[in-house]
């Protein structure tokens, strides 16, 4: 089953594309990370999944074929929008109240032991509760709906280290306990390199790189030999970004795997996710895009009880 | 694919640590109740792979001593828990120990070392001990200093590794060995 399959979606925002011709297949059980510059269009993407904007061109459905918004599809998801949305004059106790009533089910034991945990005093206002505790709380109301998928858009933006850490902490748990898939946004790499197990790179209103983390390494490497012979070498390779000294010179190239030869006088080195991600954000052409495993006709799973 | 359910037991705390032993480094998951002899703890600057630097401690925690057979290693959950890691990296941790034969998931229960390391200080490991010692002087007499020979070694060892088209290398290839000889 995919969590998300889109197929030439678009959204134009007057006059303005600000996702272009996105094909996606995201595979549920993956913690997935959408990283690209700010502007790039990863917030659009994820409202256009949630059901929080309709798309100005193709499809996009989540949990195994449901049409983004419907019914069915809200309730296998729950989405944490930017900067932790809250009543800020609700209390802890009013918020779950809030949820519980918006939504056809709440695990309220699961939210009370979480708030618990944590430290939150039930009566305390959204407004009055540091940064990380909103956070936590938003988190814990989104988790507290079971979902299948959880999307989070920016979720750590503005946590300090240690709230990051503990906020992570969470998600991952309940990705352990429960399977649940995941998908969130980030600009900053390093945050999500730790969690991800499958990464989508978002440049300019495009998806520039898609796939199991695994793969993308595995399918990558650098090139380091004598730059007198980088460009011969460029011509029967799959070159995605060089770097260039007088006498030496870095290629990042794709690769069919471990054991495809290295040309000779050069040394091959495997391939970070961060050097991955920035060589192709400085060649936005680049594009390294497998194509996506279709699932549309599989059966969608029962996400409710 | 999904989390194996078979070995994140929902409640069960079982394997207690054998008695007389210390927590291992650094400081818990909290009171978490009795688990696994040892912690996890990630070094991001390393630029290891995640899921070897488990491997790796599992290994140097077994040539130390910290584990023995029987013992159990933490809980996916719980190791999710302290360090927000990916539980997926942890089973491909406890995937590649099983695989080296180290340790072995029992279902419902958790994931148990089920070797030790120590087995690999054969006699051999003196010989070869000594005929390194008689490669560093060639070395050092050809003037490489001692981060050439360490680039070197490196990068000969990364050329083997990928000549025996192994993933990772085989059990004890992780050096460290020496230790146990002198």
């Amino acid at each position: 089953m995919n969590v998300i399959e889109t197929s030439g979606l678009g959204k134009r925002y007057a006059g303005t594309w600000a996702l272009r011709e996105c094909t996606l297949a995201i595979p549920a059980g993956r913690v997935a990370a959408l990283v690209g510059p700010n502007g790039a269009g990863k917030t659009t993407l994820l409202n256009l999944a949630v059901g929080l904007a309709a798309p100005t061109a193709g499809i996009v459905t989540v949990l195994g074929g449901r049409p983004a918004g419907s019914p069915a599809a809200l309730d296998g998801i729950a989405f944490v929008a930017q900067n932790t949305p809250l009543y800020k004059n609700l209390s802890a106790a009013d918020m779950l109240h809030l949820t519980r009533n918006l939504n056809r089910r709440l695990d309220q034991g699961y939210a009370q032991a979480r708030l618990a945990e944590l430290g939150i005093q039930l009566t305390q206002k959204a407004g009055k509760m540091s940064g990380g505790q909103q956070a936590q709380l938003a988190l814990t109301l989104a988790l507290a709906r079971r979902p299948r998928l959880l999307v989070l858009d920016e979720p750590m933006a503005m946590l300090d280290p240690l709230a990051r850490h503990n906020f992570m902490a969470t998600v991952m748990t309940a990705v352990a306990d429960d399977g649940m898939s995941v998908l969130l946004s980030s600009h900053v790499l390093a945050e999500l390199e730790r969690v991800a197990d499958y990464l989508i790179l978002m440049s300019e209103g495009r998806v520039q790189v898609a796939g199991e983390v695994d793969d993308l390494l595995a399918r990558h490497r650098v090139l380091t030999g004598p730059a007198a012979e980088a460009g011969r070498c460029a011509e029967r390779l799959s070159v995605v970004h060089a770097r260039r000294g007088a006498a030496q010179a870095h290629l990042l190239v794709r690769t069919n795997g471990a054991n495809d030869p290295v040309p000779p006088g050069w040394d091959a080195h495997p391939v970070s996710l961060e050097e991955l991600t920035l060589a192709y954000l400085r060649e936005p052409g680049a594009a390294a895009l497998p194509g996506p495993a279709r699932a549309r006709d599989a059966e969608p799973t029962e996400v409710t009880k | 694919m999904t989390i194996d359910k078979g070995i994140i037991p929902a409640s069960g705390r079982a394997g207690a640590s054998p008695p007389g032993r210390g927590d291992g480094d650094g400081p818990s998951a909290g009171a978490r109740g009795p688990a696994s002899p040892i912690e996890f703890r990630l070094d991001p600057a390393s630029g290891v792979p995640t899921y070897l630097q488990l491997v790796h401690q599992v290994e140097h925690a077994l040539r130390l001593g910290y584990l023995k057979p029987g013992d159990q290693l933490p809980k996916v959950r719980d190791v999710v828990a302290s360090l927000a890691i990916n539980p997926n990296t942890v089973l491909k941790a406890y995937r590649e120990l099983e695989t080296k034969g180290l340790a072995a998931g029992r279902p419902g229960q958790g994931t148990f070392i089920q070797a030790t390391l120590r087995q690999v200080a054969l006699p051999e490991l003196t010989v070869l001990h000594r005929s390194l010692l008689g490669w560093l002087t060639t070395a050092d007499a050809a003037g490489l200093d001692e981060d050439g020979i360490v680039a070197l070694f490196t990068s000969a060892l990364r050329d083997f590794r990928e000549r025996s088209g192994g993933s990772g290398g085989r059990r004890g290839a992780a050096g460290g060995e020496t230790e146990d000889v002198a």
